[in-house]
Order: C-alpha cells, then sequence, then structure tokens
C-alpha cells in the first residue's frame, strides 16, 4: 500500500474516533462497525430462536404434554417464528454482509447515508425490546403465531400490542436499510463500475432494497390496522362489524411473500459470489443471473395468495395464485443451473465456505422443489397447515438463507476480523450441522404428507417415530452449531493473521487490507475496461 | 456524479398547484352530495389521483428530474395498481 490518509491509518476495528470503547461502537456511522453491530445482535437472537426451536422439538418428542403446557407451546412458536422471521432472516444478509461489504465493493467509502444506517441499527435495537417486553410485562406472551392472523389477533387476550408495534419499528429498520443501498447503489459507484460490471452480491442487494423500500410498509400499515382493531374495534377485519378477516391475510402476504425474496435473493448472491472464487472460473451467465434476480424481485410481488388457497379465496384467484407461483420458480432454477454450470470444468478449491455453498444449493432445491407441491391447487389442500410446510419453508429460510449466512461468515471472516479460523473444527462443524439439519426436518415432509398439523404440541400415536427422528436431529443440529459458533468466536481474537486475500477472490474488497482500513480506500479505485468481478484468467 | 441542474421555481406556479389542489379536494368532497352510487368511490379516487400528480409533478419535482426517476416512481404505481387488481381477483369473483 502506497500512502495512506489520516483517517485510514488505523483499520476500523481499531480506529479512535470522538468515543471510546463501546460507544465508540454503537454511535459509529462506519458502515463496517455497523455491520458488526448488526452481525453480533442478530447472532443473540438467532441464538434465543434457536433455543426455542430445542424447547418445542423436546416437547414434540413423544404425544400429550412433555415438558410444557399447549399455552406455552403457542407462545413459544410464536415468539420462535417472529425472532427467527423479523430479527433474523429478514435483516439477514444485507444487514451484516450487506452493510459491511457493498461500499466496498462497488469502490465508495460508506453508504449513502451513515446516520440513517446507524438509525437502522437503533430501530432494529427499539423493535428487539419492545418485543421483547411483550414476553416478560402484561397479560401473557403472544400466542397467535408471527403471522398475527385475524381474527384472532384482535381477540387474542395476550399481551399483543407491543409485539405487534415491535415489527412495525423492526419494519422501519429494513425500510431505511434499503433505501440507503438503492441510493449508495445508483449515486456512489467508483469510476468506470457500470452497471454490468457490479459483483452479483451487489446486484442481489440492490433487487431486496426494492422490495424491502415497496413491500414493508404494506405489513406496517396492516400490523397497524389489527393494532386499531383491537383498541377502538374499527371493523376492518372483524366479520362481526362488517369486517373481512381475509383481508388480512391479503395484506400480511403481500408483505410476506415479497419478503421471504428478502431473505433469499442476497443468499443467492453470496453463494453467486462463493461459487465462482471456490471454481476458480468466471461465473456463468452473469446477466441471466442478474436477470434471474430482478424477474423474482418482480414476480415475488405477484403470488402471495398461495398462501391462503384454503382460506375462502375465489376460485378466478386460486388459479391465478398458483399458476404465477408455477412462474417464480423459472429464475430460481436458472441460477441453480448457473452454479452448476459455473462449478463445471473448473479448478475446485474445497474449502469451508465451498462446502456451505454446494449444500445450500442441495437444501435449497429440496426447499423450492416442495413450493412447487404447495404451489400446486389440489396438494395444497391436502398439506396445507401441517408439518409439511413446516419443512418447506425451513428447507428454504434456514437451509438456504441460513447456509448462504454460514457461506458467507465463512468466506469474508478473514476480511472482517483480519483473522483465520480453524478449517478443520470450521468443516466439522459444517458436516454435524448438516446431518442434523437433514435428520431434524426431512422427517417433517414425511409426517405432514400423513397429516401431522402444524402448530399443536400433542399429536397422535401414529406420528412419534417421525417425530422422534426430527427430535434427535434437532440436537445433532445444535451441536454443530455450537462448534461452528465457538470456532468463529475464538478464531476472531486468536486466530492467525489473514492474508489480504486468502481465497483469490476477483472482486474490490479483496484489494483493500485485512481488516479494512477505516475509510476503506486510500484512493478511489478506478475500473478499467477490462476489469470484471470476475476476472478468471 | 454528474453535475445536477438546478431549477428555480417560481413561487407563482407554487401558488397556482395550491390553488388547484384546494379547489379539488372541495370538488371531491362535493361529489359524494350526488347520488352516484358506486362511482362515488371511483370519482373521488380519480380526482385524488390528479392531486397525487400534481405534488409529484411539481412539489415534489418530478418535472424537473431525470427520466430515470420518473421511470421508478411509475415502476412503484404500476405494482400498486396490479397488486389492488389481483386482490379483487379475490374479491370480484367470490
Ligand atoms: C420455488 C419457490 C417457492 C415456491 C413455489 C413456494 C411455495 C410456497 C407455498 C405455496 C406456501 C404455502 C403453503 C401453505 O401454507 O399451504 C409456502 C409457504 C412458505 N414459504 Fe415458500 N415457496 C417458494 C420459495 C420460498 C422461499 C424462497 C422462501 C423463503 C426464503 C419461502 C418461505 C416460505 C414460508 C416462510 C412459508 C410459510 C409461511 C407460514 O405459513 O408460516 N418459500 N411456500
Ligand atoms: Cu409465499
Amino acid at each position: 500500500m502506497n500512502s495512506t490518509s489520516v483517517a485510514n491509518e488505523a483499520n476500523y476495528l481499531k480506529y479512535k474516533g470522538k468515543y471510546k470503547g463501546l460507544l465508540g461502537w454503537i454511535f459509529s456511522t462506519d458502515h463496517k462497525r455497523i455491520g458488526l453491530l448488526y452481525l453480533y445482535s442478530m447472532a443473540i437472537m438467532f441464538s434465543v430462536g434457536v433455543l426455542l426451536g430445542l424447547a418445542m422439538k423436546l416437547e414434540l418428542l413423544a404425544p400429550g404434554k412433555t415438558i410444557m403446557e399447549a399455552q406455552t407451546y403457542n407462545a413459544t412458536f410464536t415468539v420462535h417464528g417472529v425472532i427467527m422471521i423479523f430479527m433474523v432472516v429478514v435483516p439477514g444478509l444485507p444487514a451484516v454482509f450487506g452493510n459491511f461489504l457493498l461500499p466496498i465493493m462497488i469502490g465508495a467509502k460508506d453508504v449513502a447515508f451513515p446516520k440513517l444506517n446507524l438509525l437502522s441499527w437503533w430501530f432494529y435495537v427499539a423493535g428487539v425490546f419492545l418485543v421483547l417486553s411483550a414476553i416478560l410485562f402484561g397479560s401473557g406472551t403472544p400466542d397467535t403465531g408471527w403471522t398475527f392472523y385475524a381474527p384472532y389477533s384482535f381477540k387474542s387476550g395476550t399481551n399483543l400490542l407491543p409485539a405487534i408495534f415491535g415489527a412495525f419499528i423492526l419494519g422501519f429498520s429494513s425500510i431505511l436499510t434499503g433505501l440507503n443501498f438503492l441510493v449508495t447503489i445508483h449515486r456512489l459507484r467508483c469510476p468506470g463500475l457500470k452497471w454490468t460490471k457490479l459483483p452479483l452480491f451487489v446486484w442481489t442487494l440492490y433487487g431486496t432494497a426494492w422490495i424491502q423500500l415497496l413491500a414493508t410498509p404494506v405489513v406496517g400499515i396492516t400490523l397497524v390496522l389489527v393494532a386499531l382493531e383491537r383498541i377502538f374495534g374499527v371493523g376492518v377485519f372483524d366479520p362481526a362489524l362488517g369486517g373481512d378477516p381475509i383481508l388480512y391475510q391479503h395484506l400480511f402476504w403481500i408483505y410476506s411473500h415479497p419478503a421471504v425474496y428478502i431473505m433469499i435473493l442476497p443468499a443467492m448472491g453470496a453463494i453467486s459470489e462463493i461459487i465462482p472464487t471456490f471454481s476458480q472460473k468466471h461465473i456463468f451467465g452473469y446477466k441471466a443471473i442478474i436477470a434471474s434476480t430482478m424477474a423474482i424481485a418482480f414476480v415475488g410481488y405477484l403470488v402471495w395468495g398461495h398462501h391462503m388457497f384454503t382460506a375462502g379465496m375465489s376460485g378466478t384467484a386460486q388459479y391465478y395464485f398458483s399458476l404465477l407461483t408455477f412462474l417464480v420458480a423459472i429464475p430460481s432454477a436458472i441460477k441453480v443451473f448457473n452454479w452448476i454450470s459455473t462449478m463445471y470444468k473448473g479448478s475446485i478449491n474445497i474449502q469451508t465456505p465451498f462446502y456451505w455453498a454446494v449444500s445450500f444449493i442441495f437444501v435449497f432445491m429440496i426447499g423450492g422443489l416442495s413450493g412447487l407441491v404447495l404451489g400446486a391447487l389440489a396438494a395444497n389442500i391436502y398439506v396445507h397447515d401441517t408439518a409439511f410446510v413446516v419443512a418447506h419453508f425451513h428447507y428454504i429460510v434456514f437451509g438456504g438463507t441460513g447456509f448462504a449466512f454460514f457461506a458467507a461468515i465463512h468466506y469474508w471472516f478473514p476480511k472482517i476480523f483480519g483473522r483465520m479460523y480453524d478449517k478443520t473444527w470450521a468443516n466439522t462443524g459444517w458436516l454435524i450441522f448438516f446431518i442434523g439439519f437433514v435428520t431434524l426436518y426431512s422427517p417433517m415432509f414425511y409426517l405432514g404428507m400423513m397429516g401431522m398439523p402444524r402448530r399443536y404440541y400433542d399429536y397422535l400415536q401414529e406420528f412419534h417415530g417421525g417425530n422422534i427422528l426430527s427430535t434427535i436431529g434437532s440436537w445433532i443440529l445444535v451441536t454443530g452449531f455450537v462448534i461452528i459458533i465457538v470456532n468463529l468466536v475464538r478464531s476472531a481474537s486468536k486466530g492467525p493473521k489473514a492474508e489480504m486475500n486468502p481465497w483469490h477472490g476477483k472482486t474490490l474488497e479483496w484489494t483493500v487490507p485485512s481488516p479494512p482500513p477505516l475509510e476503506n480506500f486510500d484512493e478511489i479505485p478506478v475500473i478499467e475496461e477490462n476489469d470484471g468481478p470476475y476476472n478468471y484468467k | 456524479m454528474e453535475n445536477e441542474k438546478h431549477h428555480i421555481v417560481p413561487y407563482r406556479l407554487y401558488i397556482f398547484v395550491l390553488i388547484a389542489l384546494l379547489a379539488l379536494t372541495f370538488l371531491s368532497i362535493a361529489i359524494t352530495g350526488i347520488e352516484l352510487g358506486s362511482l362515488t368511490v371511483a370519482g373521488a379516487l380519480a380526482f385524488a389521483s390528479v392531486k397525487t400528480f400534481l405534488v409529484l409533478r411539481y412539489f415534489m419535482h418530478l418535472k424537473y428530474d431525470k427520466p430515470y426517476i420518473v421511470a421508478m416512481v411509475i415502476f412503484v404505481f404500476a405494482i400498486f395498481v396490479v397488486t389492488i387488481v389481483v386482490t379483487f381477483l379475490d374479491y370480484l369473483y367470490r
């Protein structure tokens, strides 16, 4: 590195600004520190969510009451869902890796609105505390499920208002991040970095940002309506007052289906970075991947009704939603084919991130194909609201977004912390986690097809075997999880120093030191005609 | 990136737009007085749409912005309209 500007003398982890210690973090407007703030807060919430999930699996180890009452079980799956969806996978990769990497990947010093970025994190924390207060105080923990379906959500005697308000605030956090990223990508690309030279992760952040900005306000308004219904009985959703509870489902899924693409698109983006790096080959079908990203983001707005096939909607709407649901599968499949073609004849360098990435493709395909089963009208009536749906979305949200998150943390860890983790332990953790995952969720496909409903603390004797297997899977999975976390936490401070570009990546973040200096670049890079994100010879 | 052009908009224009908005508001109230059945809502929405257009174009400066920003706004509205139409695939055929 040549001349270093004053701000860039220390790396971003060591840099001392106006405040010291913890304050220097929670008031920092540096995109990299904010990314880590999200990483730590989401890791805490994820761990809480995992514990609640383990508790539910333990309850389902045997029919009847095992460790908790029915009401406690209802509260447990509600809080588990709210935490995992609104506090983990929706902020997900954009909040952590988007914040950390987006400016570096486009050759900028920070995002367009650094203070707004910090505000997003504060909103996140406020949302978390509001939801937690719903658990700790008042008339009982919410028990509606993460979907807050009307009419139960305004009839339930539990302490729902703070939870609803918390989800509302978390939505704002998401909107602000989306807005920030949109402006950043439009305005702050370094000279020569054309749209067709953006790394694919940036493209997926772009598609995601649009969804965050356009879909999230819908759920915000819907939640406000539920609150008004509870407090004043305005009668929008209450049939007794002339309202329509199905309208709630429409509004909720108008957000929440696009939201599943908020979760999965950046995950696909991270995989699209990792596969070429470890195949040491140019990504196959760069433009096709971009087109499919934007197609998913767009068509994703138009299929929400597939969550409501059995709710009593019109036949016309059912046909429409089923048809379009099948259409979204096409761009997703395009990506899978592109990843596989990228690996074909590559010189594959098998490392931990690559293991996570290929297992991502495996579980994502099972999740996606089971989505098609659910999208078919006749099959849906049979398996809707059974364990099959739970298996589907865990395969795709946990197996998709979750695996991609682990792939990403193992890929960018040396860049973020400037240190390398222990690869043997990382691989061991991955293997155990993967085995646990498959053991935990696969039986649920079977159980659902046999008719075991979701969201019950009890089941018929005939479902016992599958449930035992699934619960054992949860123990295996958590063993892998602990290994992974301990390895990463230890290595962040004790691991051997990492090089600038340990995996031979070709995107801009690998051209700056590990960990990056405060303002990323001493001089804003200039992209030449022949430079590109995946220029492998 | 490139330098932006700055437009100085005369106050007169803003006042015209304001008067137009107020007039349209009164019109949309007045229309509820006429017996039009279900068309009343359509009428009120039509006035609201014209008002939205005026606000976006003048107060929010779309008239003076680059075409791609205009395209984005149109795109967002298109999604909004499609979402409503699709919802009514359920309500109208139930
Ligand atoms: C090929 C793509 C996909 C198809 C065709 C599909 C289809 C479906 C359908 C039809 C349902 C409703 C099942 C029912 O309740 O009867 C459903 C539920 C669900 N899907 Fe997907 N899906 C796909 C991808 C995804 C992705 C990418 C995610 C998230 C990252 C996701 C997350 C969910 C969730 C969370 C639910 C359950 C929500 C709940 O009721 O609690 N799906 N999916
Ligand atoms: Cu959906």
